[in-house]
């Protein structure tokens, strides 16, 4: 009888339901401007941010010399061997581009479908999508050992030779998703950046700022006429990142379900790699923005709101990729392919059967204690999954790739995997060189979209009564 | 009738209902060489001056067309005329493994022509306009909206569109030298 006083209450006034607010309360134009612009237009540097960016440089530099003596040698310093031709390379590659994933989702799909709290995440995470796929692109540039004279067979390039790509082939189809996945991602992100830009040109004291960031406004006023096409574009821009980006983890996964390989030859496979890219990449949007948040005092932006969303994107996403897990299973056993329901024992209870049992338990199980609303209003709670989940993604792609490849339909040509120190040195650079690249953006562009936010409060409406009731 | 060295007249608000009901007044007075300049987008405002429709979508799709056929002609001629090779015996025109490209292609290109043609649509990249001389404009990229009717309209009148102006309940009305 005690709750018949609250559930008597609208939901929104329910203290046990209220959402916290996408904004906080009491905020004007001048002030989310002044705010964000602070962390950019301040001549004081945080001496956290000269460390964090000194040790990021420094596995930078293992990056560089993994390169280095990978370019010397040739990519017998990687474990890769037969039959296991595919190593970390492309584990990361994968690992990354998923990551990349969750930028865009969240700047394009969630505005499209007006989800108007994504307005003060959504530039730090399209710019983690950029770095991320940068990170994955230099992969498959290095994996051929010597980039520079692959590129005749990657891009279609008129040479002497007259030799083409080819086109009925998975890693072309991934070469364009790729890089243009990149290349869409970097304009929808300058095009966000513009009006921005325009704020920094205006409000910076040095004239060499000044001059920076006027270049790249370039000569943005904020005319209504300007503002009523860039919106349009904008959209636009969203719209076509929606199918986008749902192709190239497609496409990725293609690279393996075209293939004939036992554990690689299903049809799951592109809504599963699909979902378990948004999973990843939600997870790495709050392991950086838990941190960023509390460092930068941005709590008034992103909220509880913000992280609880996530978290419940997460399960929503880590849903459906234990459903792509228990479809493995069930399609080796009903297939009635021996190879296929040997491939799947080999995965689970094979030599590198503790990897599969890992990646369950970091996927499936502890995820299930995001149902719990107590862990999702914890954000200690929450970076802590984020890692657990990035760890579990980055364990699943090892277990596709690796597991299906070691034994196949011969047991004559059966081998094993061992990572060397080269592997493990390339994608720990390549978490400096993301971390590098995250760091210098906070620090150089304003982290959270001003202009977006300006909208986002009550006074940008013309009637702001009116609009509360419609939302 | 034309000012020398006078770009137009600038007024500047504290509210969006205030912006905006001041661009329709002008648009009722027969006003249509005007801009409202603001911190982030009003769609009302563009309304009130009279700008209704953009040409950005259209641009887009013709890239996205564009983007397309090239990316399928370029597939088909070095599938099929320059490099044509036997794979596991599919055709040379094997079309289905075609689409993915073609599609990527089809983005790329409707992409690249949102973000050229709204730009240049917008005349971007200036390097330099009269608007930025206006006294406090840079509030225009922080706090402040601003009405500019402009002084190569048929109707401006320095004297006239000053005291229009100053009706319509402004923070401040300023002349804008070319």
């Amino acid at each position: 009888m005690a709750t018949r006083g609250l559930s008597d209450l609208p939901p929104s006034q329910r203290p046990y339901l209220a959402d916290p607010p996408v904004i906080a309360p009491g905020h004007t134009f001048a002030s989310v401007t002044e705010k964000i612009m602070r962390t950019v237009l301040t001549g004081r540097t945080p001496l956290g941010w000269i460390g964090g960016v000194l040790i990021a440089f420094g596995i930078v530099n293992i990056l560089m010399m993994a390169f280095g003596y990978l370019f010397w040698k040739g990519v017998g310093i990687w474990g890769i061997t037969v039959p296991v031709g595919w190593g970390f390379a492309i584990v990361n590659f994968v690992w990354w581009i998923g990551i990349g994933h969750a930028g865009t989702l969240i700047s394009a799909i969630l505005l499209l479908l007006k989800q108007s709290w994504r307005t003060s995440i959504n530039r730090a995470a399209e710019a983690m999508t950029l770095f991320a796929v940068m990170c994955a692109g230099m992969f498959p540039l290095v994996h051929t050992g010597r980039p520079w004279l692959a590129c005749y067979w990657l891009f279609p390039i008129p040479l002497t030779m007259g030799v083409w790509p080819q086109f009925r082939s998975p890693l072309i189809w991934d070469v364009f998703a790729v890089s243009t996945y990149f290349t869409v991602s970097l304009l929808f992100w300058f095009t966000g950046l513009i009006p921005d830009l325009a704020t920094l040109r205006d409000h910076a004291k040095y004239r060499i700022t000044q001059t920076i960031y006027g270049v790249l406004a370039m000569g943005w006023r904020g005319s209504a006429r300007h503002w009523a096409r860039y919106e349009t574009a904008y959209l636009l821009l969203a719209g076509l990142s929606t199918p986008l980006v749902l192709s190239v983890h497609t496409v990725v996964s293609w690279d393996f379900a075209v293939s004939v390989i036992p554990g690689w030859h299903t049809t799951i496979f592109p809504p599963y790699f699909v979902a378990g890219a948004i999973y990843s990449g939600f997870a790495m949007v709050l392991t950086l923005m838990i941190p960023i948040r509390a460092a930068y005092g941005m709590k008034d932006f992103i909220t509880m709101r913000h992280l609880q969303n996530m978290a419940k994107v997460m399960l929503a996403t880590g849903l459906i990729v234990a459903y792509g897990y228990f479809m493995e299973a069930f399609m080796a056993w009903y297939s009635g392919n021996r190879f296929e329901l040997y491939t799947f024992k080999n995965r689970a209870f094979g030599p590198m059967g503790y990897f599969y049992w890992m990646l369950i338990t970091c996927n499936i199980a502890l995820p299930q204690l995001l149902w719990l609303r107590g862990f999702r209003n914890s954000p200690v709670l929450l970076w802590m999954m984020s890692i657990i989940v990035n760890t579990g993604m980055w364990l699943e792609r090892f277990v596709i790739v690796v597991t299906s490849l070691h034994r196949d339909f011969l047991p004559s040509s059966w081998g094993t995997y061992k990572a060397t120190r080269w592997d493990y040195a390339t994608y720990i650079g390549t978490l400096g060189f993301f971390t590098m690249m995250f760091l210098l953006f906070i620090r150089v562009l304003p982290m959270i979209s001003i202009f977006e936010v300006r909208a986002l409060l009550p006074q940008s409406r013309i009637n702001s009564l009116a609009q509360e009731n419609l939302q | 009738m034309i000012e020398a060295g006078i770009y137009g007249l600038m007024a500047e608000y504290d509210t969006v209902p205030g912006l905006v009901a001041a661009a329709e007044q002008a648009h009722e007075q027969g006003y249509r060489r005007m801009d409202t300049y603001s911190p982030f987008p009003i769609e009302p405002a563009a309304e009130a001056i009279g700008f209704h429709k953009n040409r950005v979508a259209l641009v887009v799709l013709l890239g996205g067309l564009l983007g397309g056929m090239g990316g399928y002609s370029l597939e088909y001629w070095v599938s099929v005329l320059a490099y044509p090779i036997n794979v596991g015996g599919k055709p040379w025109h094997s079309w289905p493994a075609f689409i993915p490209v073609t599609f990527e292609c089809t983005v790329l290109g409707a992409a690249i022509s949102a973000f050229i043609g709204m730009l240049a649509m917008n005349g971007l990249p200036m390097p330099y306009h009269p608007v930025f001389n206006a006294p406090n404009f840079t509030a225009a990229s922080k706090d402040k909206l601003f009405l500019c009717i402009e002084a190569a309209d048929p109707q401006f009148d320095l004297t006239k569109t000053r005291q229009f102006l100053e009706r319509t309940n402004p923070r401040i009305v300023t002349e804008v030298s070319n």
